[in-house]
C-alpha cells in the first residue's frame, strides 16, 4: 500500500521520541515476562553485538584490546499518544558480562531491576551496576507462588539501597503490575534527574 | 577478464551472469555503517519510494524501506528481518546515505532532565 508514502511528499511524517527502559534481573527473575506483559506486542528478539573495550592492553603492542560479545535481547514496545515510543530491553543478567550492560544503559531513562525472592542474590549485580552508573532504577519484587514472603523492607535491607530507590512488589505476568512498575520507575527517575522549579516558600 | 572500467562503487559485474547487485555478503564484508550511529532505539522512516532499478540496492535494503513506510526501530527492523544489528546499521548507512531514509536519534542521557517530558510519560503510562 502506498497511501502513507504518497502523502508524504507535502508534511513530513512526525517521528516520535524514542525512549529506552531496562529490564535487568537474574536469570529466570521474569524478565521476558514483563516486557510481553506491558508491550504491545509478544517480545521480539535482537542479537547486538557488543565491545568491552576495557579488557585489558596488549603488553607488547600497548594496543587495547577489544573483545565482542554478542547477546540476545527480548524487547517491546508502547506507544504513547504519538508523541513517545517507549523500548523495554530484557538485558541478560550474567554478572561477567557488566559490560553489556554500560553499552545498553547509555541513554537508557532508567532501569527495573526484577528480584526473585528465591534468588534474591542473583540481582545483586544488576543493583551494584544501576547504583554505580547513576542510572535511576527501581526494584521489582516478583511474586512468584510459594515464594518466601519478604516484607519489603527486609528486601531493601538484604540489598542494602538506599531509602529513596523505590522497593515494590509486582506480578511479572500482569499488565497493571507491570504498568505500575513503569510508572513507579519514571516518577523516580524524574526525581533524580528532573529539573523542576523549586517551590518558592519551602516551609522550614 | 574485467576491464577496470567494468567496476565501479556501486555496480559489480560477474563476466558470466550480467549484473549482479550485492553479490553474496549482504554487507560486503563491511562491520561498520558508513554513515550515521543507530542506537537500537534509533527511528527510521522511509523518505522516498526506490525507482525498481535503482543501483546497488539489495534486496535487503528494500525491505528494510518497505518495514519502515511507518517508523520504527533499529531494533525492531532486526527482529523483524531476524539479522543481527550491526548487520542492518550497516544496511541503513548505505540508506541514509543515498536518503532514502530519515533518521531520529534518541536523546542523550544529559538531556533526560526535562519535568515535563517525565510527566507526559507517567501520564500516558496511566492511561494506556
Ligand atoms: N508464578 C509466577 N511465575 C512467573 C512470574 N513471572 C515469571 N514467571 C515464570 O517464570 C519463568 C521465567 O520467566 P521469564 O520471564 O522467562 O524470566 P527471564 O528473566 O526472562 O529469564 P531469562 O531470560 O532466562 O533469564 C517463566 O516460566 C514465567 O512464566 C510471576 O510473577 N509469577
Ligand atoms: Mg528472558
Amino acid at each position: 500500500m502506498d497511501f502513507g508514502r504518497s502523502e508524504r511528499g507535502g508534511g513530513r511524517k512526525r517521528i516520535p521520541s524514542a525512549i529506552k527502559i531496562l529490564i535487568a534481573g537474574g536469570f529466570g527473575a521474569g524478565k521476558t515476562t514483563l516486557v510481553g506483559a506491558v508491550s504491545e506486542t509478544t517480545p521480539l528478539r535482537t542479537e547486538e553485538t557488543l565491545t568491552n573495550r576495557s579488557v585489558g592492553v596488549d603488553d607488547i603492542s600497548g594496543v587495547e584490546a577489544k573483545a565482542t560479545t554478542t547477546v540476545a535481547m527480548d524487547f517491546g514496545r508502547i506507544t504513547i499518544k504519538d508523541q513517545y515510543v517507549l523500548y523495554l530491553f530484557g538485558t541478560p543478567g550474567q554478572e561477567r558480562f557488566w559490560f553489556v550492560w554500560d553499552e545498553l544503559a547509555l541513554g537508557a531513562l532508567g532501569a527495573v531491576v526484577l528480584a526473585d525472592t528465591r534468588k534474591l542474590a542473583d540481582c545483586f549485580p544488576s543493583v551494584d551496576f544501576f547504583e554505580r552508573r547513576g542510572t535511576p532504577f527501581v526494584v521489582a519484587v516478583n511474586c512468584f507462588e510459594g515464594a518466601r514472603q519478604y516484607a519489603l523492607d527486609e528486601v531493601r535491607m538484604a540489598l542494602g539501597i538506599a531509602p529513596s530507590i523505590p522497593v515494590i512488589l509486582c506480578d511479572a505476568r500482569k499488565r497493571d503490575s507491570g504498568k505500575e512498575v513503569l510508572i513507579n520507575l519514571v516518577q523516580h527517575a524524574m526525581l533524580t534527574r528532573g529539573k523542576r522549579p523549586r517551590p518558592e516558600n519551602v516551609t522550614s | 577478464m574485467r576491464s577496470p572500467e567494468e567496476f565501479n562503487e556501486d555496480r559489480w559485474l560477474d563476466e558470466e551472469a550480467g549484473p549482479i547487485v550485492r553479490p553474496y555478503v549482504m554487507t560486503r564484508g563491511r562491520t561498520e555503517p558508513t554513515r550515521g550511529k543507530f542506537d537500537l532505539i534509533s527511528l527510521v522512516v522511509a523518505t522516498r519510494t526506490p525507482s525498481p532499478v535503482e543501483i546497488g540496492l539489495g534486496p535487503e535494503h528494500l525491505t528494510i524501506l518497505r518495514l519502515c513506510d511507518d517508523f520504527l526501530s533499529v531494533a525492531e527492523i532486526a527482529a523483524r528481518m531476524d539479522l543481527p544489528a550491526g548487520t542492518i546499521r550497516v544496511l541503513l548507512g548505505d540508506l541514509l546515505d543515498r536518503g532514502f531514509i530519515d533518521v531520529q536519534e534518541p536523546h542523550p542521557e544529559t538531556e533526560l532532565d526535562d519535568d515535563c517530558f517525565y510527566q507526559a510519560v507517567i501520564d500516558g503510562l496511566r492511561s494506556l
